[in-house]
Order: structure tokens, then C-alpha cells, then sequence
């Protein structure tokens, strides 16, 4: 299916001379120092770097939570640098998933609920409400656990379940922040397989912060930062 | 999306029942405070508004001296029977005149006695004051003109001097006279100043002059204005014709008064009102109590779920709609609290009114101002909270514990 050349023209994103400066003067800190990165539709990208690196601002900056202090930021040929506060949530809303690695579900909701949440602010009538989150919950091995709440499943199914919420809307492009940095080995594993077959199975393009290069290795592309900037891109090392 | 909202709202509502009622508590005790008082407020007005139209609202009453109390009348002289006569004679509106005169005595029907005002007059004194009879008949010409020994009774002489007996045609003793009962008047209960108005003997005016007061004095004439004639004409017009009659020097007070029933019926009314409206201020302030409380908890849990926030803040919800969510949640709050006043006021109403033999008045407005009231509470109180929700930077929202 799609893979790393989308016929989609032109780039899915793409950074140019990216900065962020916090603070000022003396005490400026430059978390970003000038970064370029293109990545195209259906790609599996993996971030690397130590912690200070300039990763976390780059994914803010990337999932529009965050703006950049100068450069430019296109999202599918939109100016994002340029779109306010309302205008990136709607971006978000339309086009972005998340999965942290806290998970970040809501407690005390059931797993069904948390994954119609995105659904509730695009306006999704009910009964498809129900049935998209039904069908993404499915897709990352919950069925029969829609009634669940987040405190009655485990992490690895917690994770899962963030999953479903970050694509039950289709999205274009998934952030996932260290997705398996609270996971043992085993239920990383199947994290990770199961963001490849996302990847690989619907086309979504996924864009993924990690330390660990076994988890890198999933990916087609790692990217690695130091000190605010883009140092190396190179395919993953080969998986074991 | 605004069911969705509500939905939600309640739910986070009962997620932390214990603490939602009790920051609901301030706004249920204000609303309720505030319905009560006016409720309470509108039924003693509508009390004082009743026994006064029983003493009926076109009566006038001309008095002796400047003021009504203690030391009224003391050096001004008295009425006469041809002052009664002229005031029938020359003010038209005048439907009925009654001039009459009291006094207080010890009434004795055996080994009972009883302390009670004893008036003579004649009969246009019970058309004039709105009496009925329960039993027996008012005087008759002959009775009032010979000025026989015979009186008619109120209801609580009666229970007094008789109990349960039938009073008609028995003797009451008052002073040397030994006066028979011949009528028994229908029971008005308490006046609008709090005294019992069938405490009263009435007697024939002849024989209250010739043989109780012995003099011919006249210290009371009251007079009923034809329904329609404006009372203030009657009162300019009575009060010209009495400074002539009692020779009132142009540069002197008037040495009389005369007073309309609709200007103390306002005045007593006026009182409640404004103890009323006082007590509601009072009970108000609660409500600002309340909204506070309100405000103070969502604060709390604005901070509480601060993560919550950012999560929705990362997959899309805007600034307005996090205000929203948590706007809606403090209404709903508020409001909630105000049906529950509703529902307290209008049992401590009920049962308040009984016990304080007050007439109970449903005041729909109020009612509903209070809810309207109390849903605004909820909003003042409530968007500050809700604004910091929405103001909330995703990035560090979620990076809160």
C-alpha cells in the first residue's frame, strides 16, 4: 500500500530553518537552532536524541500545540507559523492524532467514550460516534473491552486504546511521543507492530519519538537530534 | 454538541456528589432565604390588606386633637350631636355618619367580670364599620331614642362573660346599670395593629351619655364615603367645615383629624414592605455567598483536571468550547441549587405561613427571578474558572500531575 513515495504531491511536512527560543537576552535557551525536515505521506519516522535535544519542541511544534520562534512550518501546504490558536486546534482536530506516553486517557470513562472524544468536537452524530470508535477499538485488539475504564485495563491495553482514539478519525499524520516508555519489553513489541500495521495497512504517515533503538527500528527513517538540531537521517539499524 | 455538554456536566456532577451539594448549600439557603421572606412578606401584606378592607377602605374617622396615641385630644374640645348631624347634612358623599363615644369598664355577668371598651352609638355604627350580626337584632328606634339599657356584644365579650351559653336577652352588669344583651356580633378576629376588635359593648348613644358618661359628648365620628367619591374630597371638605364649626383661628392647627383608612392601610403595607425587602437583601447576600462557594470549587477542579484539559485542548477542542464545558458545568451547578431552594422555600413557606397563621401567597415572579438568579450566580461565578480552563497551554496541561 502507500509507503515513503505517496503519490500525494508535495510533502506531507515540512520544516524550514525551524527556531524556538525560550526567554531572552542572556537567558535565552535555543531549543531549536534551525531545523529542515521533510517528511512525505506514509512514512514511518522515528525521532532519536538525548533528553535537551530539541525533540519534545520539535514534536510540539510539529503536532501545532507549540509555534516556532522563526522559520516555517508546512502542514500540507498550509503556513501552520501563520494559523492562530482556534485555527491549529481545528487542524488538530481534522488532521492530527496523538498517543503519549502516559497515554493521557480520561479516568473514570470507558475505553469507548475516550475513543469517541475526538468525535464529540468534529461533530460526529452519535450512532457513527458509536460505531467509528467500535470499529477503531477492533482494529487495535479491544473488542469486548469497550465498557473498560482506564484503571480496569492494563498499560499495554491502556496504550491501545490511546491508539484507537488517535486514528478513529482518520488522521493524517499520528504523533506518537514515546509511545512505549512505560511498557515492558513484550507489550512494546506489540505496540510497535501494531503502529506498523497502521502504517503499512491504512497508510497513516506516523512520526514517533523514542530512545530505544529496537523501537526505532520499526520505522523507515530515524531522525536524530542534538542540540536543537537535525544531525543525522539514516535508515534503522536492522532489526534482531 | 450543547447536550453533549450538559451530559457531561452532569456527569462530573455526580461523579463528586458529596462535594457538588455542598457548594450547591450556599446558593439552596439563598434562594431559599430570599423566596421565603417574600413569600412570608406577601402574605402578612395581604393580612393587613384583608383586615383592613374588613374595617372597610372608604371609612373616615374624625378624631379629637392633633395626633392618634397617647395625649391626643387632651386639650381640644370635644364632638357634639350637631356636629355628627352637619357632617350628615352637608357632606354628600357621606353615605353613613356615626358619631360615638367610649369608654373603658369592667363588664360583670355573675362571678365572671371582664375589662372591655364600652361605645355608645347608634346603628349606622355597624354599617359604618362593616359589623354583621352572628345572633339576636341591632336597636330599635324607641331603644335609641329613650335610650334604653340594652347592648349588643362581640364575640370575645360573649366567650368572656357567657362561654358557651346563649348570651340574648341576658343582663350584662356595667357600673350601676344592668344592660340586656340583645345582639351578638360576627367575629372580625384581630386588627391590623394587633388589638382584638370584638372585644366591645355597643350601647345606644343616648344611654351611654345619660348613664354611663353623663355628659353629651361625642369623642369619635366616623363616616363611610359613597363607593366612587374620592376620599381626599371628603377629607378637604370635613376638614374646612369642622375648623369653622369648632372656631379654628386661620393661624392655628386644626384642634381635630381626620383620617382616611387607605392611608394607614399604606402605611402598615408600606412597613412590611420595606421589612420585606430588607430581609430579601439580607437572604441575597447568601446568594453571593454561594456564588463564590461555586466559584471557589471549580477553580479546584479546573486545577484537578488540568490534564484532562490538555487532552482535550491536544485532539482539538477550542478555547470556547473547554469554557463552555466548564461554564455549563457551573450553571448547571447553580441552577440545580436553585431548584432545590425552590423546592425548600416552598415547604418552609407552607409551613412557616401555618405556624405563623399567615395567609400563604404563591409569588410566581419571584420564583422565577430567583432561578434566573441563581443560573446567573453560575455564570459570574463561573467564568473566571472556565476562562483559566480554556487558557490553558496544551503543552504544559499535559505535562501537569
Amino acid at each position: 500500500m502507500a509507503d515513503a513515495t505517496s503519490d500525494r504531491s508535495g510533502p506531507l511536512i515540512e520544516l524550514r530553518r525551524v527556531t524556538k527560543v525560550y526567554g531572552r537576552g542572556d537567558a535565552a535557551v535555543h531549543a531549536l537552532a534551525g531545523v529542515d525536515l521533510r517528511i512525505e505521506q506514509g512514512e514511518f519516522v522515528a525521532v532519536m536524541g538525548p533528553s535537551g535535544s530539541g525533540k519534545s519542541t520539535a514534536m510540539n511544534i510539529l503536532g501545532c500545540l507549540d509555534t516556532p520562534s522563526s522559520g516555517s512550518y508546512r502542514f500540507r501546504g498550509v503556513a501552520v507559523e501563520t494559523l492562530g490558536r482556534d485555527q491549529r486546534a481545528l487542524l488538530r482536530r481534522r488532521d492530527l492524532g496523538f498517543v503519549f506516553q502516559g497515554f493521557n486517557l480520561l479516568n473514570r470513562t470507558s475505553a469507548l467514550e475516550n475513543v469517541e472524544l475526538p468525535l464529540i468536537y468534529r461533530r460526529t452524530p452519535r450512532a457513527e460516534r458509536h460505531a467509528l470508535a467500535q470499529r477503531a477499538l477492533a482494529l487495535v485488539g479491544l473488542n469486548g473491552r469497550e465498557g473498560h475504564t482506564p484503571g480496569e485495563l492494563s498499560g499495554g491495553q491502556q496504550q491501545r486504546v490511546a491508539i484507537a482514539r488517535a486514528i478513529v478519525t482518520d488522521p493524517h499524520l499520528l504523533l506518537a511521543d514515546e509511545p512505549t516508555g512505560n511498557l515492558d519489553s513484550v507489550r512494546s513489541h506489540e505496540i510497535m507492530t501494531l503502529l506498523g500495521g497502521l502504517n503499512r495497512d491504512r497508510g497513516i504517515t506516523i512520526l514517533m519519538v523514542t530512545h530505544e533503538p529496537e523501537m526505532a527500528a520499526y520505522a523507515h527513517r530515524v531522525v536524530h537530534f542534538l542540540d536543537g538540531r537535525v544531525v543525522d537521517e539514516s535508515a534503522p539499524e536492522q532489526r534482531s | 454538541m450543547l447536550w453533549n455538554t450538559l451530559l457531561l456536566a452532569l456527569r462530573e456532577i455526580r461523579r463528586n456528589v458529596l462535594r457538588s451539594v455542598l457548594t450547591m448549600l450556599g446558593i439552596v439557603i439563598g434562594v431559599a432565604a430570599v423566596i421565603v421572606m417574600v413569600t412570608l412578606g406577601d402574605g402578612a401584606t395581604r393580612q393587613v390588606t384583608a383586615q383592613i378592607e374588613s374595617l372597610g377602605t372608604n371609612l373616615l374617622m374624625i378624631t379629637m386633637g392633633q395626633r392618634m396615641g397617647p395625649g391626643s385630644g387632651s386639650n381640644a374640645p370635644p364632638f357634639t350631636l350637631e356636629d355628627v348631624a352637619a357632617v350628615q347634612r352637608e357632606i354628600g358623599a357621606a353615605s353613613a355618619v356615626a358619631g360615638s363615644a367610649s369608654q373603658a369598664m369592667t363588664a360583670v355577668v355573675g362571678n365572671s367580670n371582664w375589662s372591655t371598651t364600652v361605645t355608645g352609638s347608634d346603628n349606622r355604627f355597624f354599617a359604618v364599620r362593616n359589623w354583621t350580626l352572628d345572633d339576636g337584632r341591632l336597636f330599635t328606634e324607641p331603644e335609641q331614642r329613650a335610650g334604653r339599657a340594652v347592648c349588643v356584644i362581640g364575640a370575645t365579650v360573649r366567650r368572656e362573660l357567657f362561654g358557651y351559653q346563649d348570651p340574648i336577652g341576658q343582663k350584662i352588669r356595667l357600673k350601676q346599670i344592668a344592660c340586656e344583651v340583645i345582639g351578638l356580633l360576627a367575629s372580625k378576629g384581630q386588627s391590623a395593629m394587633g388589638s382584638d376588635q370584638d372585644d366591645l359593648v355597643v350601647m345606644p348613644l343616648r344611654t351611654f351619655q345619660r348613664r354611663v358618661a353623663g355628659n353629651q359628648d361625642i369623642n369619635l365620628i366616623q363616616l363611610s364615603v359613597r363607593e366612587g367619591d374620592s376620599t381626599e374630597q371628603v377629607k378637604a371638605d370635613i376638614e374646612r367645615m369642622m375648623r369653622e364649626r369648632r372656631h379654628v383661628h386661620p393661624a392655628d392647627q386644626d384642634n381635630f383629624s381626620v383620617r382616611d383608612m387607605k392611608e394607614i392601610a399604606t402605611m402598615l403595607t408600606g412597613t412590611t414592605r420595606v421589612l420585606t425587602a430588607l430581609l430579601s437583601a439580607v437572604a441575597a447576600v447568601s446568594l453571593l455567598v454561594g456564588g463564590i462557594g461555586i466559584m471557589n470549587i471549580m477553580l479546584v477542579s479546573v486545577t484537578e483536571r488540568t490534564r484532562e484539559i490538555g487532552i482535550r485542548l491536544a485532539i482539538g477542542a477550542l478555547e470556547r468550547e473547554v469554557l463552555m464545558q466548564f461554564l455549563v458545568e457551573a450553571v448547571v451547578l447553580s441552577s440545580l441549587g436553585g431548584l432545590l431552594g425552590i423546592l425548600l422555600a416552598l415547604v418552609a413557606s407552607i409551613g412557616l405561613a401555618s405556624l405563623l397563621q399567615v395567609p400563604f401567597v404563591l409569588n410566581g415572579p419571584i420564583i422565577l427571578i430567583a432561578f434566573l438568579f441563581s443560573a446567573a450566580v453560575g455564570v459570574v461565578f463561573g467564568y473566571f474558572p472556565a476562562r483559566r480552563a480554556a487558557r490553558l497551554d496544551p503543552i504544559e496541561a499535559l505535562r501537569h500531575e
